[in-house]
């Protein structure tokens, strides 16, 4: 072990990354960015406990605009917007994370894997990936729920394999230019475990992009399986759902906008949050690396 | 822009050093690119044909005697080995015969046509506005780089960017179409027959849509790629020679963000393709996006299989041309 912690002080991640995680902290982008996704986790987490109403209870005529007890109006079938909203969010967000970790973590053991191994197994490791990137991820997650029906778990597992190929290329790129590092090929050429090798000397110097992907791959998580919702191939009624409620109360949308523009607005909140979050990352670990070499 | 989602990858393509191996790289990438057309073809076919339930059941109703279901099966060719079936459809498919409609009996041919017409004028009319528009953004922002314009422009590009599609679209219709004005129509019906432009108030707000979904990822590209030359030495020559800004701007710089943009054009493309579904749906326009959820919910088999398949190829291939161009040329698309 004295040799492979000899050999990890060769590698400047690990050194840099204290620092990187206050540069997170203090950049005005970032920091917004994780409070607007704190806000909408939190409203999602305790909003059934505020929730005035029960989510399916009927409290008045469909479409009727905000009054005393219905802050914000009722719905398509009459039930309290405010209740839904509240309510809405939960199941929308578990599933996205869960998406999201899939789609990651697969993505970088195969991406990272791949740069390691390289030569024939990388370039067919890819090409094999390429045949999921041929579908859009919506176009993906639906060719599989058409004919296995909608529950949220297969959703979870489509909209993470839809992610990995992506992922798996951005992690490839990264770790590609750390592989071919000196520290690295002296730990190969002394036989080191590979195993060891890219878990203590490629992944620590791969984080901050995986962050940025994280960022994104979250945005893009809750935006497809909002989206599926919304063409009522995600989340069924009668539960109440962010991208359900957008679906079914917007043909009304003149006539009462809040029970569909308050839905998609903190789906919107959501999304900015964790775009702002990458953005920022992005642009903290561009600034590094400039600075590093 | 959650469909952004599946070409990210490629978009966010990092430097590689390597550019001259990346070169032979382009002619495995396109035999590769049949390969992997054919194994989307397989998986297409199989995954919908697999659909559950009796389909000749589905099809004639609960009163259909056996004999009559039986008789709907021989005809379907689905009581015949599925390779064998297989076979049959993907021959039909390269010659041209793509099967006909389980709903109206019509060839699947002549009612994904007129779709994929309507889509892709949809995407193309978008992509017309968004190119130059990037262009003019893109150079707006690089000439006032760090200044208020250019950080308008971010923040506005960093919200929209993150909106889903059909959060920006539902967005639109509430501003331009029913709530707050009533300018445009809040749905894009196009009359069976007609051809989309000449409905051109109806197709504002779902092209709208994509140019604000295009723009504001493409313009990034163009301001980035400009940066790149405004950054380096032999432009910091030419403004010490004393040539002035707005020449160094477009007879320098601007001509270096042409690869680029056409390599992330094709990219927003494919990405337009999988918002499609959503936009489409949202306003009730007659592409391949409705076609494609209209056929899940009848179970209209060839017609799924051949819009899925059409979409997968046009994506695929936009893709590869994005990857293509960023390895003979060496671009990085990666936002500053």
């Amino acid at each position: 072990m004295t040799l492979h912690e000899s050999v990890h002080t060769v590698a400047p991640a690990a050194a840099r990354r204290g620092g990187m995680a206050r540069r997170v902290l203090k950049n005005g982008q970032t920091t917004t960015g994780m409070a607007l996704m704190l806000g909408i986790v939190l409203l999602a987490a305790i909003g059934p406990f505020l929730a005035p109403h029960l989510p399916t209870e009927i409290v008045g005529r469909p479409f009727t605009g905000p009054s005393d007890g219905i802050l914000l109006g009722t719905d398509v079938l009459g039930r309290d917007v405010l209740s839904r909203v509240l309510s809405g969010g939960r199941l929308l967000i578990v599933m996205s994370v869960a998406a999201t970790l899939i789609g990651l973590v697969l993505g970088t053991i195969i991406g990272v894997t791949s740069a390691y191994v390289s030569g024939l197994g990388d370039f067919l490791t890819m090409r094999v990936l390429d045949v999921i990137l041929a579908f859009p991820s919506i176009v993906f997650a639906l060719l599989f729920v058409s004919v296995l029906g909608a529950n949220p778990v297969l959703l979870v597992v489509l909209v993470g394999v839809a992610h990995t190929p992506s992922v798996a290329r951005v992690m490839r790129g990264a770790a590609m230019t750390v592989v071919t590092r000196d520290y690295v090929l002296w730990a190969r050429s002394i036989g080191i475990p590979p195993f060891t090798i890219l878990r203590a000397e490629v992944f620590p110097n791969i984080v901050s992009p995986l962050m940025v992907e994280a960022g994104l791959r979250l945005m893009w998580s809750v935006g497809t399986i909002a989206a599926l919702s919304f063409l009522g191939y995600g989340i069924q009624p009668p539960t109440a759902d962010w991208g359900l409620m957008a679906s079914e109360n917007r043909n009304a949308l003149s006539l009462q906008p809040l029970s569909v523009v308050v839905p998609i607005a903190v789906i919107g909140i959501f999304t900015i949050g964790a775009n702002l979050f990458a953005e920022g990352l992005g642009r903290i670990v561009a600034r590094t690396e400039g600075a590093g070499a | 822009m959650a469909s952004l989602a599946n070409t990210a990858g490629a978009g966010a393509t990092r430097t590689r050093p390597n550019g001259r191996r990346r070169n032979g790289m382009i002619l495995p990438r396109v035999i590769s690119g049949v390969i992997i057309l054919f194994v989307v073809s397989i998986i297409v076919f199989f995954t919908t044909q697999a659909l559950p339930g009796d389909l000749p059941r589905l099809i004639l109703g609960v009163d259909a005697t056996p004999d009559q279901v039986d008789a709907l099966r021989v005809q379907l060719g689905l009581d015949r080995p599925p390779l064998v079936q297989y076979a049959e459809w993907i021959t039909g498919v390269l010659r041209g015969d793509w099967g006909t409609s389980l709903v109206n009996g019509r060839p699947v041919a002549d009612v994904v046509g007129f779709r994929v017409l309507n889509s892709f004028a949809l995407i193309i009319i978008a992509m017309l506005i968004a190119i130059p528009l990037s262009f003019v953004l893109g150079v707006l922002a690089a000439a006032r780089r760090d200044r208020a314009t250019d950080h308008a422009l971010f923040g506005v590009s960093v919200v929209v960017n993150a909106l889903p599609d059909f959060v920006l679209g539902t967005l639109l219709v509430a501003l331009f179409g029913t709530t707050v004005f009533r300018i445009f129509p809040p749905v894009a019906l196009i009359p069976v027959g007609d051809l989309p432009w000449w409905h051109p108030a109806s197709l504002v707000l779902p092209v709208m849509t994509i140019v604000l979904m295009a723009t504001t990822y493409l313009y990034r590209l163009v301001r980035a790629s400009m940066l790149d030359v405004l950054d380096s030495d032999y432009v910091q020559t030419a403004t010490l020679k004393g040539l002035s800004r707005t020449r160094i701007l477009f007879r320098h710089a601007l001509p270096n963000a042409v690869v680029p943009a056409v390599q992330a054009s094709s990219l927003v493309f494919a990405v337009s393709l999988g918002g499609l579904v959503v936009i489409e749906y949202l306003f009730g326009y007659p592409g391949l996006g409705t076609l494609l959820a209209d056929s899940i919910a009848t179970h209209d088999l060839p017609v799924l299989q051949a819009v899925i398949l059409i979409i997968a190829a046009t994506f695929f291939i936009c893709n590869l041309i994005a990857d293509v161009i960023s390895a003979r040329f060496g671009t990085r698309t990666r936002n500053r």
